[in-house]
């Protein structure tokens, strides 16, 4: 039963593999310089190891907005995520998977009746917009030091070639793993509730709970790279602006930079442990990301071939994904609490509150007695 | 690290393309020189010789064309650097033919005009001296090809000047000759003027691959 709830986020999590891996192999297979079995493999096996090793953190911060506490409430939450990712990718709409399932968590607040954190929630925005602001300053810097160091190591075009082509598996491998650290949240972020209590104990290491529904969705995700994503990496042209080789490479890598920072535990302690502020870790989109770093070799080359049109569509898929998945949320929990008799909100944690309630009520008419009686003496 | 192995031997089989062509110039310059000083058999062994660089060469252009395809290598460039040594390798071709024309059509070329037909061909070789090494800079460092194209352009306008002030002379200069003869000699001029402008073509495209390469 829990992995016929579970159908919806690995569904999500395929989408994403489908998606998302295009981002990190897009212009390596698009432009052959990786087969696209090579970086298949290389996606699935390091979007696996990002998601177990580094996972949790982001997803903390989803289960902060809104702890969707029934499993049917999760598949409801995951399902219309899902839908919308993949409706928005079947009409070449831009979409991300973070912006779908943090809509659709709020559209599950809304249901419910439950409050969104607003801190959780603005955390969060704040991050969509600083995620593309910082994979465009990442991706100038490294683009600066790249083409210095080329210039300077008058490296022969095709050995250039070569060692560009190694460097794109090797920054594609850090890019998967990112996106599995960072991205895991989106897809089994919503089923922490249903996770496993029990720990795999290997004798050298062991897995949580948490970490074996992280694996389960990480293999959803590595089959959606596998089985899907191959259409996506080979039609990839970056529409927003024409890449060379060279700024692919930087692309990749900034955006990877970027998923890295909003999903390490050990880079936002270190960067506590000398005096600044702790850095979120939030789910922020990939395609967002590679967006910005994009923008920002752009803007470098002095911006003339961006094509604003192309933007301007892009920025309209931040609005609407969120809204849409929201609206499809409500719903669909609609139907699923009407219709399928499911629950979509755990009561235990209503009768706990009512409990509550009623030993306030009963106390506080304590007291109004007890002043009552006071005022009459 | 198929991919090393295949790089290295792309790059070692260019760098013997270009030296081939670079053979090629000086066995034109030797052939003409040959041809006019009347040293037939030397100039029967710099023909032998240039068909068979010209051979080489093109089996070599055809090799890292396939080795360019087959690993899939440069996937960017592929199309550019393709079209540069076929366009290299026009030069090659021309310079071959240029001494059969010789060698078939045997010109008469009155003594008066020899030191400057043999001019002509230097001039015309050392734009295709001074175009290689641009090449070989393209791969390397794009930014240094510019500074060394100019020079590729300053021969071919010597080329030129000489090429006019030679025919000038054939139909102005020289009242003995039959007029056929004059157009026969304003071919011959005309050919080994032909391969300074066949290496102006490759400075262009070379102009523009490297400007492509540093934006």
């Amino acid at each position: 039963m829990i992995l016929l709830f579970l159908s919806s986020g690995l569904f999500l999590g395929w989408s994403l593999g489908a998606n998302d891996a295009a981002n990190i192999f897009g212009s390596a297979v698009g432009t052959k310089m990786v087969k696209f079995r090579t970086a298949a493999i290389i996606a699935s096996i390091f979007v696996i190891l990002g998601a177990v090793l580094q996972g949790s953190g982001a997803a903390h911060t989803l289960g902060k907005l809104g702890q969707v506490s029934a499993l049917a409430g999760s598949f409801t939450v995951a399902l219309a995520a899902a839908i919308t990712v993949f409706a928005m990718t079947r009409y070449r709409l831009p979409v991300s998977t973070s912006q779908a399932i943090v809509g659709a968590i709020i559209g599950w607040n809304f249901y419910t009746g439950n409050e969104t954190d607003s801190a959780s929630l603005t955390k969060i925005v704040s991050t969509w917009i600083f995620a593309p602001i910082l994979g465009g300053i990442f991706a100038v810097i490294i683009y600066q030091v790249q083409k210095k160091v080329i210039e300077r190591s008058k490296i022969h075009l095709i050995k250039l070639d070569s060692y560009l082509r190694n460097g794109l598996l090797v920054v594609g491998a850090f890019g998967a793993y990112s996106l599995g650290a960072n991205n895991i949240a989106n897809v089994m972020g919503v089923f922490i509730e249903a996770a496993p209590t029990q720990d795999f104990n290997f004798g050298m290491f062991s897995i949580t709970g948490m970490q074996q529904l992280f694996l389960l969705g990480a293999v959803s995700i590595a089959v959606g790279i596998i089985t899907y994503s191959k259409k996506i990496m080979s039609t990839v042209g970056n529409k927003l602006f024409a890449l060379s080789t060279e700024a692919a490479l930087v692309v990749v890598l900034a955006h990877s930079l970027v998923l890295f920072v909003f999903s390490s535990q050990w880079l936002s302690d270190a960067v506590q442990s000398i005096g600044l502020p702790a850095i979120p870790l939030v789910p922020v989109s990939s395609s967002q990301a590679i967006i910005g770093a994009i923008l920002g070799i752009g803007l470098l080359k002095g911006g003339k071939e961006i094509k604003l049109d192309v933007m301007g569509g892009i920025a309209l898929g931040w609005v609407t994904t969120p809204i849409a998945s929201g609206i499809i949320t409500f719903f669909s929990l609609f139907f699923m609490e009407h219709v399928f008799m499911l629950e979509v909100q755990n009561t235990e944690t209503k009768i706990e509150l009512s409990h509550n309630d009623v030993i306030n009520n009963i106390s506080s008419d304590k007291n109004y007695e007890v002043n009552q009686i006071n005022d009459s003496e | 690290m198929a991919i090393f192995k295949s790089s290295k031997s792309v790059i070692r089989d260019i760098e013997e393309y270009i030296n081939k062509v670079d053979q090629g110039g000086l066995l034109f310059k030797k052939g003409i020189i040959d041809f006019l000083d009347g040293r037939d058999e030397s100039f029967q062994n710099v023909l032998h010789s240039m068909a068979k660089e010209e051979g080489k060469a093109d089996t070599l252009r055809r090799k890292i064309e396939n080795e360019l395809y087959l690993h899939s290598l440069l996937p960017e460039h592929r199309g550019d650097v393709m079209r540069l040594l076929e366009k290299i390798d026009d030069i090659i071709d021309l310079m071959k033919e240029n001494l059969y024309q010789f060698d078939v059509e045997d010109p008469s070329i009155p003594e008066e005009i020899h030191d400057d037909f043999k001019r002509l061909a230097e001039l015309s070789v050392a734009a295709v001296e001074e175009l290689l090494p641009a090449v070989r800079v393209y791969f390397t460092d794009p930014v240094a090809v510019k500074e060394r194209l100019h020079r590729v352009y300053f021969y071919e306008k010597e080329t030129d000047k000489l090429a006019l002030e030679i025919k000038r002379t054939i139909f102005k200069k020289l009242p003995n000759l039959l007029q056929s003869q004059k157009i026969h000699l304003r071919y011959f001029t005309l050919h080994i003027e032909n391969v300074s402008d066949a290496a102006e073509v490759v400075a262009d495209i070379l102009s523009i691959m490297a400007i492509k390469r540093i934006q």
